[in-house]
């Protein structure tokens, strides 16, 4: 759980827009656990100032370079280029020297085995389910309800589907699977298995949006969520949430970065139509 | 001053309103939470001191987000002072840090002069608190002790007060948001604070162009990080010249070589903020590389460099 200054393995655009990256990360495969993130520091120099945290997408062990040597333990993290951060790292090359600080932060709660899962996630937003679902597949039924505006922003869900995860593909404009919102297809699941454990990353509509049908099904939920933040270890108070009971007399504010990025739903302030963590906006 | 005799190992320790430091860098106020969030990526007994984030009478909830949002070379903050009081403080963070052997100082801030003097006289007697650092400058608050930051009439009054309820080392922060800094030094020091630390941000302001929005929910933050750096050198060069008490340079410092110009300028010390947040460890790095530079330049008592700008 320290800064590793390290190299990038690989960096490929796995859809328009969507990259890829492969990261030399020793110990990983031991210490990160489903739904836990990253502090990614793009470069030694200026800019950006600061890391940008990202969820952990897979990890895994790569044969060595040569005989005699131990198997090289790598993460993968699936980003988005969105503005000045992620534009340096779509130019990032193999060799090209990165730090990690990580892995940090609450992952998700596995549940009891046997229980029907479904996880959906919202374009960028299926990052920290994949290692979830893996997880999970041995031992329940993982459906994954995956939305996007348009098929450019469905990815890797045949990963998913060779782990044995059902998947349910639906994006804004019909380009690819089902037209419309996942939450829709989420309410047709609901209806059907009203006692799944829902799991959800994405944008903050839709975690709204899941949160409320949810409730309406009494399904347990669990959420992940992004939000700005300078350090990923508690210390700038930049990622709060607002917390159950939450009010202006009696402020109630939650760090994403320690006490999450992933929340039981019944953690959170959901009285207010807008949730107050910005999943994607701010200074990029 | 240079000596051509082989350092082995330089003396970085220094000593501020009584208060001896093993070496100059400490954390600044705000970026280090209660020390305890970055214990487990640096040994808290190797830095000159910890500052804990500013401390109030009662537990303060802080603003609305977006709190941060980057700028060039910078970050924009409206945390506003969100901390747990300072009965929590002393309940639930102090018994961490009493068990290091790395000096504590306590920033604390207040809305009131009555609520300063308060605070003070209940830190007064903590084993364990070697300092207090008294905030008169946080920009992102109405009642955030910007007032007694701007106005030296009111600095003057508040830092007496203070002054007689604590018999700690009392350090003043001051604001870099005045017409004339060397004014609010004066008061300070006249008022009987024993060191000032300077600059607290710059206030600024970013606008989202697409959303028309500020990028803060505060509106209006502070601007600190690498940015910020050569306004602070100025402003340090310039409170050193106008008191007679210690200074301790603060603003956009992520290297030894940024430290090292606060020093030469007259700083006694230094505190690492922002960098804090791009690397954990920046603070050890940053103590290496003063011991490297010693090293390298003959010094032998890095006091030999504080205040060694040649004009």
């Amino acid at each position: 759980m320290n800064n590793i200054k390290t190299i990038v393995l690989s960096n490929q655009e796995i859809s328009p827009g969507y990259f890829r990256m492969k990261i030399l990360a020793p110990g990983y495969n031991k210490l990160a656990s489903p739904g836990q993130f990253v502090m990614f520091r793009v470069q030694r120099s200026l800019p950006p100032l600061l890391r940008r945290p990202f969820g952990i997408f897979r990890m895994g062990f790569m044969p060595a370079d040569c005989d005699n040597m131990p198997p090289k333990e790598f993460i993968e993290l699936i980003y988005k280029v969105v503005g000045s951060g992620t534009e340096i790292m779509q130019g990032l090359h193999q060799g090209d020297p990165v730090e990690l600080l990580g892995p940090l932060g609450q992952g998700f709660d596995l549940g009891e085995p046997d229980e029907e899962k479904i996880l959906v996630g919202g374009g960028i937003g299926l990052v920290p389910l994949y290692m979830l679902a893996e997880k999970m597949v041995d031992n329940s039924n993982v459906s994954l309800l995956m939305g996007g505006r348009t098929r450019d922003d469905i990815i890797t869900v045949t990963e998913f589907e060779r782990l044995g995860v059902g998947t349910y593909v639906s994006t804004e404009d019909g380009s690819l699977g089902e037209e419309g919102l996942v939450t829709r297809v989420l309410e047709r699941k609901l209806e059907k298995s009203p006692h799944a454990t829902v799991f959800a990353c994405g944008p903050m509509p839709m975690i709204a949006a899941v949160q409320k049908i949810c409730l309406q099904y009494d399904t347990p939920l669990q959420v992940s969520l992004e939000a700005l933040m300078a350090c990923g270890v508690g210390a700038c108070l930049g990622c709060v949430v607002k917390g159950a009971g939450h009010t202006d007399v009696d402020p109630h504010y939650l760090c994403t970065c320690t006490r999450g990025p992933v929340f039981k739903a019944e953690e959170l302030d959901w009285d207010k139509d807008e949730m107050t963590v910005r999943t994607s906006g701010g200074c990029r | 001053m240079m000596s051509d005799d082989k350092i082995i190992q330089p003396s970085l320790a220094v000593e501020i309103a009584g208060l001896k430091l093993k070496n100059p860098v400490m954390p600044a106020s705000g970026t280090f939470g209660y020390g305890e969030e970055y214990s487990r990526y640096l040994d808290l007994n190797q830095l000159g001191a910890v500052v804990t984030k500013g401390m109030s009478l009662h537990p303060k909830a802080g603003n609305n987000v977006p709190r941060i949002c980057e700028t060039v070379s910078g970050m924009l903050n409206a945390i506003g002072l969100q901390n747990v009081g300072v009965d929590a403080f002393l309940e639930e963070k102090m018994p961490f840090l009493q068990r290091y052997d790395c000096p504590v100082i306590v920033n604390f801030f207040g809305n009131t002069q009555d609520e300063y003097g308060e605070v003070a006289a209940r830190l007064d007697d903590v084993p364990g608190v070697a300092a207090l650092e008294m905030n008169i400058s946080c920009p992102n608050v109405k009642h955030g002790g910007i007032i007694f930051g701007t106005d030296p009439k009111a600095a003057f009054a508040a830092i007496s007060l203070v002054r007689k309820r604590t018999s700690k080392p009392l350090i003043v922060k001051l604001t870099p948001n005045v017409t004339d800094i060397q004014v609010t030094a004066r008061a300070a020091e006249d008022a009987g604070a024993d060191a000032l630390s300077l600059i607290n941000t710059l206030t600024g302001m970013a606008v989202d162009v697409k959303t028309r929005k500020p990028r803060l929910a505060n509106v209006i933050g502070g601007l600190s990080g690498p940015a910020i750096r050569p306004i602070a050198v100025r402003l340090v060069h310039q409170v050193v010249q106008a008191v007679q008490i210690p200074v301790i340079g603060i603003g956009g410092i992520s290297r030894a070589m940024d430290a090292l110009e606060f020093l030469i300028v007259g700083a006694k010390a230094v505190q690492v903020g922002t960098a804090n947040f791009v690397d954990p460890n920046a603070m050890a790095t940053i103590i290496r590389g003063l011991e490297e530079f010693c090293r390298d330049e003959g010094v032998a008592d890095i006091n030999d460099l504080i205040g060694s700008l040649e004009l």
